[in-house]
């Protein structure tokens, strides 16, 4: 059996990364996946906390963390269409109308 | 066996994860995100989350990478080929700011000790309920049957919204 905290590390670098991507990135849809894998190293968190606690409550989590996620992006897509329609790019540094 | 599994598949996850961010052509990301995404499903699999499994595979690296694959292609993004070296304090900060948080995670876990009470959900029980997906199943349509009606309401507003905000104004 693996040691709990393997998965914990192995999460904690996926998370990083998502952390690392939305910060670097400049085009929204990258940066949308970013948290995309963000989320997904929640979610690895979380079932591996279920199976180890023997309880089968963190998994309807992950299946909950799955439905926002869906939710979010049909939702954040559909921003960024609207936005590149009206801006004609994908770059979030260009993106600043609610800048002042 | 299983720790062989576990490090080929949290190898593909990281080192696929790391190209999402590190590639330039948003294609690219998409097509190595649904690899990380395949490689979590193999790590739920080994962790007896069979269902999730399942849905991981179904609904994140088939229906959502699906429509970021749509988007993508629909706003026909090309590949920026200066994005790095313009942006150089941003990628130190970046950097600074990945690592420094992944040795937060990693202090926490070394300090704390993590297991606490154990639930009911032995392996044994699982078995002779019917496996992992009845027994989420049941706990989702009992404990968590409210929830589980909300989500269906998170999902009507969000097809709504992305209807309202993607269509094209008809009139002006």
């Amino acid at each position: 059996m693996i040691p709990l905290s393997n998965y914990l590390i192995l999460s904690g670098i996926l998370f990083a990364i998502g952390i690392f991507g939305v910060i670097i990135k400049r085009n929204a849809i990258v940066v949308f996946m970013s948290i995309e894998l963000m989320l997904n190293a929640v979610n690895l968190t979380f079932v591996a906390f279920s199976t180890y606690l023997q309880s089968l409550n963190g998994q309807v989590f992950v299946f909950m963390v799955m439905v926002v996620a869906a939710a979010e992006v049909v939702v954040g897509l559909a921003l960024i269409i609207a936005i590149f329609r009206l801006k004609r790019t994908p770059n979030i540094d260009d993106i600043n109308l609610m800048k002042w | 066996m299983e720790p062989i599994f576990f490090y080929a598949f949290g190898a593909i996850a990281v080192a696929s994860g790391l190209m999402v961010v590190i590639s330039r052509n948003p294609v690219h990301s998409a097509l190595f995100l649904i690899v990380t995404l395949f490689s979590l499903a193999g790590l739920f699999v080994l962790l007896n989350a069979h269902f999730l499994a399942a849905i991981q595979v179904l609904v994140y690296a088939g229906a959502i990478m699906v429509l970021f694959l749509f988007v993508i292609m629909l706003l026909s993004l090309k590949p920026v080929a200066s994005e790095f070296e313009k942006l150089l304090t941003l990628k130190i900060l970046g950097v600074g700011a990945a690592i420094f948080l992944l040795f937060e995670i990693l202090y926490l876990i070394s300090k704390e000790s993590l297991l606490g009470l154990s639930g009911i959900a032995t392996p044994e029980l699982i078995a002779q309920e019917g496996g992992n997906t009845r027994m989420l199943g049941e706990l989702l349509f009992t404990d968590y049957l409210l929830p589980f009606e909300i989500t269906s309401v998170l999902l009507i507003v969000a097809i709504i919204g992305a209807v309202v905000l993607a269509k094209r104004k008809l009139e002006e």
